[in-house]
């Protein structure tokens, strides 16, 4: 079935049997770096805490790299991303319906059952609820299992095992146990899918304790959050968006890692703070485009990290422009720019000009016809005229 | 199929809704021969229902064990020659009781300190029941998994987790094994492989099914010598629940060494089993799934502990799971809160005089293999045992505020950078528990 790893098999039953040794970690790529200490964590482990950015500048791959690096699409550097982490620790392994011969429903472990076999790439039966939980047991008992949700809305399924398990168990078992596994999936607004299909899950899971969010945007932000997140010893849910999977962008050759509570700096700008993720991102872009024709310049900022917030980039950037512009792709009612207008207005009421504008989703279900489904959702025009009235 | 106008008369659970099932019950029935626990029942009794049966018609006979095609025929000795065939060894008899004893002593020393206000919450207590924790569990080996749902004390302390750790817990201290932050229904032990206590029925199966999962992955991709176990405890509330049907595919499908042990106590909190289940017999819903299934009476250890080994030992044989079915009763309500107002008294009588510890302590005499002094010695030792668990939660501090934010996160990273650019948990009020993270 599977082929040897290199790693010898009383290492890896160490391994196993006390997770807490994490492998060696790699060169993150940073900006700027000073060490932290963290000694709170009094569980049976010692933590091994990696350096810290205080990044204001954009992880920019070209100034990483001392090579050109390699034009990979957002699916594929997904697909790199689990392949090193499953060449590098055994105990990795992937769960979910039709990722093994099937190779994923958008590709994202295509060839990999062929590579590590059928039960390290588990093809498994229509059972949410079921194969999280499973990956909740494989992962307290030394495994770091990857899921696969087809679509993200299909997890409301598994809600229970996600919220109870996942983000609690660590919890309740008194720190003795930990879930090291990352929840990934496709979801948002795609073309015409229909309500259940464009579900933006990320507003539900946000509550739960014990569990990070991360989304992803680009090739380089997806490959290394999914590396980060299976490396992290938190359950982390990843979110990927059904429209960005063929993105094309030129990254790294030498492996690399981003991290899972920073936000990315987009374009740095003095008039507004636009705080984004996912595919609002490239909305906002377009819009950008269209602000510096008229003369605005706006600071964009994909926030990256759903839960936690980076306060400090996002604090920053408002201490600089003094307005701020969430454009999101959840629905109004609850969703991550509600939270994230309720922390800044917590955290940097002081530095703000303007009350927040937060432009989200209607909070309706999502329509199939395209010309409904097109004003659900934020158009790069809205964006453009949020930012005249803001900037005015 | 009919019920009984109130829920309280319940004769015997396994009740035939046509003669097609008897028959088919006939067929599929093996009947252990060797004399058992109280077992009084012959094979001409349980045959003789086949043409007695009725829709309506209930059964006051016990089964002993009754077992699906797919399990192989067993040795079977004769029962005549029962008194030269012992189930059991001096010493092993001795391990059982001190076990079943520890159980109830413990779960009665919880219902006082419950009632003088030591503990809170939700207290599910498991009397009544101790055969099948200390049947199954005592087989096992420290690497082997338990997982359990709320009543899950018993089950811990027969794994082995120290009754001073379990009590602590119970008080909310935080010496107690999850630290006072699992409490009564989350009973977890990293060292003795309990993978809990859960408060929702049913969110344990796949829980175990993963840790059986682990098991075969180390086998089969990390090449370890590995043929752990995992057991998976649960009632029969729990038996019409999705979670359970999901993992028994899964667990076929995959062969994973898994027992999955119903512990049929008849009663959801005040749902009578028949009242929610088309078909009341549990153990047939293994075969429907390609694994054998089993049904034992779970007021005798010692039945128990033979359906037990045949299960552990096709689990760990690489054979697959099995659905074992153990016919048990809680002497207590549902939990400490339930008045019990539901239940037929006849009906707590009448598994009261089948207490598995009254049963087994009878076993040992009848065959020598121990005599009222040494097994009062053993109850005087539990006893001690549990009023020290007692004096050591008693003493124990609660937990500190510091203590608030600590093991949320695995990475405490995951609280996020503040303001001021520092990771959350470096902030000193993080460690003093008064962040605002």
């Amino acid at each position: 079935m599977a082929a040897s790893f290199g790693v010898s098999s009383a290492a890896a039953a160490n391994a196993v049997k006390s997770p807490a040794l994490s492998p060696p970690s790699l060169p993150v790529i940073r900006s700027e770096a000073r060490p932290i200490s963290c000694r709170v964590n009094k569980s049976r482990k010692a933590g091994k805490i990696t350096t810290k950015a205080v990044a204001a500048q954009a992880e920019n791959p070209a100034s990483a790299a001392s090579k050109p690096g390699h034009e990979v699409l957002l699916f594929e550097a997904l697909r790199e991303g689990l392949e090193e982490e499953m060449e590098r620790d055994p105990r990795v392994c992937i769960f979910g319906e039709d990722v093994g011969h099937y190779g994923g429903s958008y590709k994202v472990s295509k060839g990999l059952a062929d590579k590590y076999g059928d039960l390290r790439v588990l093809d498994t039966p229509i059972a949410e609820n079921s194969f999280i939980g499973m990956a909740v047991g494989a992962a307290m008992t030394g495994l770091r299992p990857v899921v696969e949700g087809m679509n993200m809305g299909f997890l409301l399924l598994a809600f229970n095992q996600i919220s109870d398990n996942c983000g609690m168990l660590h919890y309740t078992s008194g720190g003795q146990f930990t879930i090291p596994t990352v929840i990934r999936g496709p979801g948002g607004v795609g073309r015409q899918l229909g309500a259940e299909h464009s579900q933006r899950l990320e507003s539900y899971f946000q509550s739960i304790p014990g569990i990070q969010m991360v989304a992803c945007s680009t090739p380089y932000n997806a490959k290394g959050l999914m590396k980060a997140a299976i490396r992290s010893e938190n359950p982390v849910v990843l979110f990927e968006h059904v429209l960005l999977y063929n993105l094309k962008e030129r990254i790294p050759d030498e492996e690399y890692v981003v991290s899972l509570e920073e936000a990315e700096m987009v374009r740095p700008g003095e008039h507004v703070t636009i705080l984004t993720y996912s595919r609002m991102r490239y909305h906002v872009m377009q819009a950008a485009k269209t602000l510096v024709n008229k003369g605005y310049d706006p600071e964009v900022i994909d926030i990256r990290s759903l839960k936690p917030f980076d306060l400090y980039t996002i604090g920053n950037s408002i201490k600089k422009t003094h307005k701020v512009l969430i454009v999101e792709e959840c629905m109004r009612t609850g969703g991550i720019g509600a939270s994230l207008t309720a922390a800044i207005n917590e955290n940097f009421n002081d530095y703000l000009d303007a009350p927040i504008v937060c432009l989200s989703s209607q909070d309706v279900p999502t329509p199939y016809a395209g010309t409904l489904e097109e004003v659900t959702v934020v158009q790069p025009g809205q964006i453009v005229t949020a930012v005249e009235q803001l900037c005015r | 199929m009919a019920c009984s106008a109130t829920a309280k008369i319940i004769h015997n659970p396994l009740v035939f809704s046509s003669s097609r099932s008897a028959e088919k019950y006939e067929s599929c029935c093996k009947i252990s021969g060797r004399s058992s626990l109280g077992s009084k029942f012959l094979g001409k009794k349980l045959l003789s229902a086949k043409s007695a049966i009725s829709p309506a018609s209930r059964r006051s006979g016990a089964v002993v064990a009754v077992s699906s095609d797919i399990v192989k025929e067993k040795k079977v000795k004769s029962g005549s020659s029962a008194a030269s065939n012992l189930l059991i060894t001096k010493e092993e008899g001795l391990v059982l009781y001190e076990d079943m004893y520890l159980g109830r002593a413990f779960e009665d020393m919880c219902a006082q300190m419950y009632y003088r206000g030591k503990m809170f919450g939700f207290v599910h207590l498991y009397n009544g029941q101790e055969a099948v924790s200390t049947g199954f569990i005592k087989l096992l080996k420290q690497e082997d998994c338990v997982v359990s749902t709320y009543r899950d004390h018993v089950h811990s302390l027969s794994k082995g987790v120290p009754a001073r750790q379990v009590m602590s817990e119970l008080f909310g201290k935080t010496t107690g094994c999850c630290r006072g932050q699992g409490g009564s229904m989350h009973m977890f032990s990293k060292e003795h492989n309990v993978l809990g206590g859960f408060a929702f029925i049913g969110e344990g199966i796949p829980v175990a099914t993963g840790a059986a999962f682990t098991s075969k992955y180390k086998r089969e991709v990390l090449k370890e010598d590995c043929d752990e176990v995992t057991l998976a405890f649960f009632g029969d509330g729990t038996c019409n629940n999705g979670q359970f049907f999901e993992c028994l595919n899964m667990a076929a499908l995959w062969k994973l060494p898994i027992v999955f042990v119903v512990e049929n106590n008849l009663w959801a909190i005040g749902m009578s089993h028949l009242r929610s289940t088309s078909d009341p017999q549990i153990w047939k819903k293994g075969p429907a799934f390609g694994m054998p299934g089993v049904h034992v009476d779970g007021m005798d250890v010692l039945k128990v502990r033979e359906v037990a080994q045949e299960a552990i030992g096709r689990a760990r044989r690489g054979e697959g799971p099995t659905l074992v079915e153990c016919e048990t009763y809680r002497f207590r309500g549902h939990s400490l809160a339930d008045p019990d107002e539901l239940r037929d008294p006849a009906e707590k009588a009448r598994y009261a005089t089948r207490d598995p510890i009254t049963a087994l302590k009878k076993y040992l005499f009848e065959n020598n293999l121990a005599n009222e002094a040494e097994l009062k010695a053993v109850d005087k030792k539990i006893d001690e045992i549990i009023e020290d668990s007692v004096e050591f939660a008693d003493a124990s501090p609660v937990p500190a505020r510091n203590q608030l934010l600590e093991n949320v996160f695995a990475d405490p990273r995951g609280f996020g950078i503040g303001p001021d650019g520092k990771y959350r948990c470096e902030d000193p009020k993080f460690t003093e528990g008064t962040a605002q993270v």
